[in-house]
């Protein structure tokens, strides 16, 4: 360890302070903090410090995905051999997702953190560890057959436009891996809606078509999938939203860890709860009468709530405007679903636009804290006058 | 009527290196040293010069902003050194003892019978008005004010706090007399704060109001108990002393002198025998620390005051001017490989449940100054709220702070908290923000800004 320790220290040399390539030293630091946590001690402030760092909460959050994802390649397998009628076992179906998936999670890291290593540099800070997970979920929320230069694309335009051209990490006001997948939806909609892209190869095989269950809905067909599909997951869908379950269990992860606030994801599912069963008593058209438990478990709005809406930098930061935004979310989630056919899946929409308002929320809360300390004051002046 | 509070948020850290109770006398040191920095926001006005002859009590230096606050020498002896740092600033004056134990005395004849602006010309005199601080913003008290209350807490909870009740139990009559003079110096409550589970000989203490408190640290802080029982409102001064420092001010009203006890608890991973010492303000450390079989070839921390607030010092500094506690830690300026995985090196404590090592249960953990980290923009929230018992919004309070915007920070309860009520915000930071150093900078411009 210390050999390779002594190496790192004599490969950073010429990017120590005062050196030739002092400006690139950002980009150093970043890949030799993944190997050894620095030497850096306390000089202000408290003098000990918790084992708690963003490494570390970005890699809980990794591991809450890491379930989610691999149910999601399995399934872009499954559904694949299950159209076009072949036998398969499980690793056969695994191969096939994971040679449709890892391609764009490769192009989802290297397009942003190339852009991130360049604004690092750029304004002299280091790089900061956010998009580890921006970077895997940008693919995740992805229909399987969208070309890999789109992908690319959205990142870029998610990392530059939602993300640094606000001031990088901690700054921005819209989630980017959903900026991204709002990109791509609205400038190429026919690789991203339809039923030609939620199953893979569909588009190249006549035999395989798929829609999504509130597509169907949507449209006015019969949906045939049971109930334990929906939550298992065994359905077309975005890579691995579908499956209700294993995004369960990354929710758990994150709230038994403390790294997703559990107010926003039981807020989220209170707020659609309610939404859906409000819908459901009126019952008017097919969409409004789909079971509300069902609406929580198809379409992407268990991934978004648990792993989207609890970005902790894009929504509200004070615990009373967490409950408020979660409740927000899963209500305006529901309401596009069965309101707007155009945009059968509503969380996406309902994220952004709760992002948008998160600061407003958390304005008004902390007003009432200030209104009642100086009302406070007021009324002890009134004592003493 | 019970005004008993029970404070829910914050954290206790378990770690190792609490003091035994164990009162040791060892031979008195040969030098002493002021630091004016233990004063926050003073301007020191030397009163003597290098080779003078002082005697324990006699003025060293007085605050610039108020002429009538003097800062007295804890020991009789000779000024053998003016320390001064970058644009000769003060940094230390140091007196090296001459075993003549010439004290300068005071005429204290039957204060009871006398008012309050008496009592205070003897403890300004004296040169024990430092030991009366006020908040806001924890700057010594000014004479001219009359605050609506005074707190002493005896309640303390930071990472292996001393245990008042043992502390001063030889002082429990100078405890008293110190509250009377107290109750001299403001037309409202004098408060004492206990351990609600075990109070000890203060439940005896009289003309003082008990108020039980329960709760993890930092409930211990005497701003936290002042925000729960009698807020501080714009324009309000609310006055505290340490619990020791009230037996100062009852020696002085009982011999006529300037006392400077400090009973010490030396205490942390690296102390052999934690136990505590009688000690004087301003001692030199070293006898303490050798006694307490502190390797001092290693490479350690010693600090003045508790781990989470106290400031750094070295083998060869001096003690505080307020401070129980030293605290002494191993340095963690070494690398830990792949330490940054989650429930990895869970031996590193951590409030946050991305490590393992709250499954320790009671294990005391050894602690060192590792930042276990690196400085990143504030992403997590939430988790200052964890640890900060306040009705105010921490985050938003530290923006403001940043920004420089005073309203802002007023009508965010800035005159509530001190840096100390950060200490643990420091501490489970996952950001690693320097809350403490920010809120003092923001005090700081309130100070030159409001007043």
């Amino acid at each position: 360890m210390s050999f390779l320790r002594n190496k790192i220290d004599q490969i950073k040399k010429p990017f120590a302070k005062g050196e030739k390539w002092e400006k690139f030293a950002p980009a150093v630091n970043a890949f030799d903090t993944f190997l050894f946590v620095p030497n850096h001690t306390t000089h202000k402030g408290a003098h000990i410090r918790d084992a708690v760092d963003l490494k570390r909460t970005m890699v809980t959050v990794i591991i809450a995905l890491l379930p989610a994802l691999i149910y999601g390649i399995y399934n872009t397998g499954y559904q694949y051999f299950i159209q076009i009628g072949e036998a398969f076992s499980f690793i056969d179906a695994f191969m096939h997702g994971a040679w449709k998936i890892v391609p764009m999670i490769i192009v989802s890291y290297v397009v942003g953190l190339t852009i991130e290593f360049i604004f690092a540099v750029y304004r002299g800070h280091e790089v900061n560890e956010g998009y580890l997970v921006t970077g895997l979920l940008i693919p995740m929320i992805m229909p399987v057959d969208i070309p890999l230069w789109m992908v690319g694309v959205s990142t870029a335009f998610a990392v530059l436009i939602a993300k640094e051209a606000f001031g990088g990490t901690g700054m921005n006001i819209l989630n980017p891996a959903l900026t991204a997948r709002a990109f791509a939806f609205f400038a190429y909609p026919t690789y991203m809606s339809g039923n030609k892209v939620w199953v893979s190869e569909a588009s190249n095989l006549d035999a395989i078509s798929g829609e999504t269950i509130l597509g169907s809905l949507a449209a006015g067909n019969e949906v045939t999938y049971s109930m334990l599909e929906m939550f298992n997951g065994s359905i077309p869908g975005s890579i691995a939203e579908t499956s209700a379950l294993w995004v369960g269990v990354g929710a758990l992860i994150l709230i038994i860890t403390g790294v997703g606030s559990w107010r926003i994801i039981f807020g989220g599912i209170a707020g659609a709860a309610i939404m859906g069963f409000l819908f459901n008593l009126w019952g008017a058209n097919a969409l409004m009468s789909f079971s509300w438990t069902n609406h929580l478990m198809v379409g992407g709005f268990a991934f978004g709530i648990v792993f989207m809406a609890t970005d902790p930098v894009s929504a509200a930061q004070t615990n009373k405007g967490k409950w408020i935004y979660g409740i927000l979310v899963g209500f305006f989630c529901i309401l596009i679903r069965v309101f707007n056919p155009a945009y059968p899946e509503g969380v996406m929409l309902a994220i952004l636009l709760m992002n948008v308002f998160a600061p407003t929320i958390d304005h008004y809360v902390v007003e009432a804290n200030i209104s009642k300390r100086k009302k406070r004051w007021a009324a002890a002046q009134l004592k003493t006058a | 009527m019970s005004k008993d509070i029970q404070i829910r948020n914050g954290s206790n850290l378990n770690l190792e290196g609490d003091a035994d109770k164990i009162l040791v006398d060892i031979p008195v040191s040969k030098t002493f040293a002021l630091n004016p920095d233990n004063f926050f926001n003073i301007t020191p006005k030397l009163i003597v010069k290098e080779g003078d002859s002082v005697k324990k009590g006699s003025p060293l230096f007085f605050s610039k902003q108020n002429p009538r606050i003097h800062f007295v020498s804890p020991a009789a002896g000779e000024v053998t050194a003016i320390v001064r740092g970058a644009k000769r600033k003060i940094i230390q004056v140091v007196i090296t003892c001459d075993g003549s134990n010439e004290v300068v005395s005071h005429d204290i004849s039957d204060f009871e019978s006398l008012d309050a602006d008496a009592v205070k010309e003897i403890i300004l005199k004296s040169g024990s008005w430092p030991f009366i601080k006020q908040r806001p913003y924890n700057i010594i008290a000014q004479p001219e004010d009359t605050p609506k209350s005074i707190f002493v807490s005896t309640y303390a909870t930071s990472p292996l706090d001393v245990d008042y009740d043992f502390l001063l139990k030889n002082n429990k009559d100078d405890f008293q007399r110190g509250i009377k003079v107290l109750n001299k110096l403001t037309m409202g409550d004098v408060n004492l704060t206990v351990d609600n589970s075990f109070k000890g000989f203060f439940e005896t203490v009289k003309e003082a109001t008990l108020i039980g408190v329960s709760g993890a640290h930092p409930s211990g802080n005497v701003g936290v108990q002042i925000h729960k029982i009698d807020p501080i409102n714009y324009g309000d001064k609310v006055w505290v002393v340490n619990p020791e420092d009230v037996v100062n001010l009852g020696i002085l009203f009982s011999k006529g002198e300037f006392s400077a006890q400090r009973t010490l608890a030396v205490v942390g991973s690296s102390v052999q025998k934690p136990q505590y010492y009688k000690a004087t303000i301003g001692a030199s450390l070293k006898p303490y620390l050798e006694t307490s079989g502190i390797d001092l070839k290693e490479d350690v921390r010693i600090i003045n005051g508790d781990v989470l607030s106290g400031s750094k010092t070295s083998e060869d500094g001096y003690v505080g001017f307020y401070n129980n506690l030293i605290s002494v830690i191993p340095e963690g300026n070494h690398y830990r490989m792949f330490g940054w995985l989650p429930f990895v090196d869970n031996h590193v404590p951590s409030i946050s449940r991305t490590s393992f090592s709250w499954l320790l249960g009671s294990k005391k953990a050894k602690v060192n100054t590792n930042l276990n980290g690196e400085e990143r923009a504030l992403v997590v929230t939430g988790e200052m709220e964890k640890v900060f018992p306040m009705n105010i919004f921490p985050m938003q309070l530290i923006k403001a702070c940043l920004v420089e915007d005073i309203e802002r920070m007023e009508a965010l309860g800035i005159y509530e908290v001190v840096p100390e009520d950060f200490g643990l915000v420091d501490y489970a930071s996952t950001s690693k923000i320097e809350a403490q150093d920010i809120i003092k900078k923001g005090i700081e411009l309130m100070i030159k800004e409001v007043g």
